[in-house]
């Protein structure tokens, strides 16, 4: 079975240019994605931006009220316009304190295609089975079960000097 | 995993050094051979034998055959595990892209 990858489809009523303007604007990602960058969206570019909440939803601003003003970084990979956008982050990197940057990206592809009555947008994540098993178990340890306590011993032990490699 | 009594098992499993660097190389998901789980280790075999049967007994670790010597992986929970993370990731896509819908045709 998958575990690496996520796909996802969405039907979008809406020009085609929008809905590029929409991911590929850094100003407009903010809008509905939650992160604020200072600078444009360019091929290959790193981008540097902090999570301020999304501006179309209350309550889901609400949520991630909790992570605001946490750096957020991704690097920009293809812009072909009207087409495909592709970037590269660190998936759910929300946890105070870890430094990411050392571990594998996923790849996050977002396909633009024209379908009737609007935009066919394919979104895919990929890359997963190269985070560190430990590293994905931790999403859920609020659930408090025995896995929950493996992750925390095995982060434990690996943060010890010599450990980690 | 779900019970107090074998998150003690688990937690008592773990509470020896080896045993945590044997899981922690496991962690990537791959099986692998005991000559490669104690590489660059001083570990006996005899020792990570009676390790890994301590960890198998606590389900956290299981063996299979690979020709003449055994191969030992993380515990088929654990890989459910990464499905249940793949889940998790997919809501949150959903919720992107309802607001990115909401965002664009409003």
């Amino acid at each position: 079975m998958n575990t690496d990858r996520v796909e996802k489809k969405i039907l979008l009523r809406a020009p085609r240019k929008r809905v590029w303007k929409a991911l590929t604007d850094s100003a407009e990602f903010e809008k509905w994605f939650g992160v604020k960058f200072d600078a444009p969206f360019k091929p290959g570019a790193s981008m540097r931006g902090e999570l301020v909440g999304t501006a179309v939803d209350a309550e889901v601003a609400k949520m991630q009220k909790q992570y605001a003003g946490k750096p957020f970084e991704m690097t920009v990979e293809t812009m072909e316009p009207e087409r495909l956008f592709s970037l590269r982050w660190h998936p759910n990197a929300i946890e105070p304190g870890v430094d990411y940057s050392s571990e594998p990206t996923t790849l996050v592809e977002f396909v633009l295609e024209e379908a009737p009555g609007g935009v066919l947008l394919t979104v895919t994540e990929s890359g997963f089975d190269k985070i560190p098993l430990a590293r994905r178990a931790k999403a859920f340890t609020a659930n408090d079960n025995g896995w929950s306590i493996v992750v925390k011993l095995i982060e434990k032990y690996l943060a010890q000097e010599g450990h980690g490699k | 995993m779900g019970t107090a009594k074998t998150s003690a098992a688990i937690f008592a499993a773990l509470g020896d050094e080896t045993r945590l660097l044997l899981v922690s190389r496991l962690c990537d998901g791959r099986p692998m051979s005991i000559a490669r789980l104690t590489s660059g280790t001083d570990i006996t075999r005899q020792a990570v034998t009676k390790h890994l049967r301590v960890l198998q007994d606590a389900g956290l670790v299981r063996s299979r055959r690979r020709g003449r010597e055994s191969v030992w992986r993380l515990e088929q929970r654990c890989l459910a595990d990464a499905r249940h993370y793949l889940e998790i990731i997919s809501e949150q896509w959903d919720d992107a892209l309802g607001r990115l819908r909401k965002f664009v045709e409003e």
